[in-house]
């Protein structure tokens, strides 16, 4: 197990600096100068050339491409993501403000899914092919299907129609007023949380038969064991790893992937700032976003599989 | 000792039972899988409608009405009209097009060139393998959204370059699943009997494993259809994908259906229930192709 560990944890790092690649040559392939998207020009849209030169030793642009990725990374090793061309404040504290909202919706959105899904997903596979399992299925692929930002213009219309609710203009956090931040949130985590229940209730369903099939299921029926016992304790147990990975990966992309539903609801979290960025052209921000959260997206994947390995004592790595 | 070249040339594909022709396996779909089948139909009334909408369509959807700015749905404007008095069933006609051309592009042209890279890597072993498996890491760390976002922000808002943008991030999902089938097939005796009937490379690449990793490939590329139409609406409603006038249904959620949510409800109701339908469609038919074609699914739910 500790070879393992230490195995994984080390394959992070061609990873990571892989992913520290893509993002610089994503960044450096854009069309246009970013110095002169800064200077922004005059009335006349006249840029003097002094100006510009000093603007691009400022920034390191005038050095070679190597350098200037070594730069970079060593920047991001510090945590240093530049200041945001937008507001002029340092990128971490920028993310470090909007993160707890996002992990709030990440975190309440997947408890949501996971109450829905497990128990449909095993409902539908112990009645499979009755019309429960039929209306389960068809309420899981229709929740893939209705795309999350519909979904949330639909909510939004309906609430100001109805109740003259318009979405908050700022953030409260739970620790400043939960009834407030309750009410910020209830849309934006159960739009999301159906969504993603979608995804689980397939998978739960599907791993659920798979198991149901096996032989010690087999064996537990010929025990007398009452369906409950039978379906919960022994086969549920077995089938939960593939939907743990599942909802691990989803928690992850969350965090940082609601850039539609955090854009529908305006809330103000990490997904829209990539939004607004990449509106903006804050480039530095946009860099330092993706790599943030592909990093995240890495860690969680480690967690997973770790866990998989405590989960199940069959899986030994070496 | 005389090789029977005919046998180089044999594919690994040969029926082994008398073969089921195509009208019979269709029928037997259509028994086995009756949700697959409504799949299949929403997806050719969709492939319908934007073949002939021109036909089809009762107004130009570009052209602007000011006369019938808002106008409800009645019989002259079944879904209504928008704040331009463009029809938007006309616009959702059209706006078909671009999500089917979108998403069959992007799926085709992100599974292939995935499928290419899973059977290469699969085939090379060794160091090839590691190189390519580590570069699909590092692709899929990024959320499929969040790449295609960075993409389309730098390429700007136009449909071929959504479709590149929401291609990338489905390479190296294609190639995950494509290598897993082309490393048990590449172990089959028949592989190895090709190898040692002095089979090139090439041969039996094209002749052995492209035909068996068919299945997995049709999987995989209508369960990206879904995603892949999607993804361009998120990215059109983001304004990073088809820019105004073009009827791109993401798009035609974005500016004016919040805005008008009161006075004009139906703006932003449609399209929606277009997307939706169009994605519930793939998905089911997707589902339904996944257990027919899996052997592992095959003769279950």
């Amino acid at each position: 197990m500790r070879t393992y560990v230490t195995k994984r944890l080390l394959l992070i790092v061609p990873t990571l600096f892989g992913v520290a690649a893509v993002v610089f040559v994503i960044m450096r392939v854009i069309p246009g100068d970013v110095t002169l998207l800064i200077l922004g020009g005059d009335q006349t849209g006249r840029i003097d050339p002094q100006q510009l030169a000093a603007m691009r030793h400022q920034l390191g642009l005038d050095q070679p491409i190597a350098v200037q990725f070594g730069t970079w990374l060593w920047s991001v090793l510090r945590l240093d993501f530049g200041t945001s061309l937008w507001t002029g404040q340092p990128v971490i504290e920028e993310v470090l403000i909007r993160l707890p909202l996002s992990l709030e919706v990440a975190i309440l959105a997947t408890i949501v899914s996971v109450l829905l899904a497990i128990p449909l997903g095993m409902i539908a596979a112990v009645r499979q092919d009755t019309w429960v399992d039929y209306a389960i299925r068809i309420l899981s692929i229709g929740g893939q299907a209705i795309p999350s930002f519909w979904v949330g213009i639909l909510v939004i219309l309906f609430l100001v129609i109805y109740f003259g609710w318009g979405p908050p203009l700022e953030f409260t956090p739970p620790w400043v007023d939960p009834w407030a931040n309750f009410q910020q949130l209830v849309w934006p985590v159960l739009t999301v949380g159906y969504r993603y229940a979608a995804v689980t209730t397939r998978m739960t369903r599907s791993t659920v038969l798979e198991v149901l099939r096996e032989d010690y299921i087999r064996t537990a029926w010929a025990k007398g064991l009452r369906q409950r016992a039978v379906v919960i304790r022994h086969a549920l147990k077995n089938a939960m790893l593939p939907v743990i990975t599942l909802v691990g990966t989803e928690f992850a992309f969350l965090i940082g992937g609601l850039v539609v539903t955090e854009t529908v609801f305006t809330l103000n979290g990490v997904g829209r700032f990539v939004v607004d960025a990449v509106a903006h052209r804050d480039y530095p921000v946009v860099q330092a976003l993706v790599f943030l959260i592909a990093l995240c997206f890495v860690v969680v994947n480690l967690l997973i599989d770790l866990t998989y390995a405590w989960f199940d004592p069959r899986i030994r790595y070496h | 000792m005389a090789i029977d070249s005919s046998l180089l040339g044999s594919s690994a594909t040969a029926p082994l039972a008398s073969r089921v022709t195509w009208p019979e396996q269709v029928s037997g779909f259509v028994r086995a899988k009756p949700l697959g089948v409504v799949g299949a139909l929403i997806i050719l009334g969709m492939l319908l409608v934007a073949a002939v909408a021109p036909a089809l369509a009762p107004y130009d959807p570009y052209e602007p009405d000011y006369a019938a700015q808002f106008a409800r749905p009645a019989a002259e404007h079944w879904f209504g009209t928008d704040e331009f008095g463009r029809d938007v069933l006309s616009r959702i006609m059209y706006g078909a097009r671009i999500a089917l051309f979108v998403g069959f592009t992007a799926s085709l042209v992100g599974c292939s060139l995935g499928a290419g890279l899973g059977v290469l890597s699969a085939y090379c072993d060794g160091t090839v393998d590691l190189l390519l498996e580590r570069m699909m890491d590092v692709l899929l760390a990024f959320p499929q959204l969040i790449l295609a976002l960075a993409v389309a922000s730098i390429l700007g808002p136009a449909v071929p370059n959504v479709v590149i943008a929401v291609a990338i991030p489905i390479i190296p999902r294609a190639a995950r699943v494509v290598r897993a089938a082309a490393l048990s097939i590449k172990e089959n005796p028949y592989v190895e009997a090709a190898h040692g009937l002095g089979a090139s490379h090439y041969q039996v690449i094209r002749r052995h494993l492209l035909p068996n990793v068919l299945a997995p490939y049709l999987i995989i590329v209508t369960a990206q259809l879904g995603t892949a139409i999607l993804a361009e609406a998120a990215l059109s409603y983001l304004g990073l994908g088809a820019a105004e006038p073009t009827p791109s249904w993401g798009l035609m959620l974005s500016g004016s259906a919040p805005a008008y949510a009161e006075k004009a409800p139906w703006i932003g109701l449609f399209p929606g229930i277009a997307i939706s339908l169009a994605v519930f469609g793939f998905s089911l038919f997707g589902d339904s192709l996944r257990d027919a074609l899996d052997p592992k699914l095959r003769g279950r739910s």
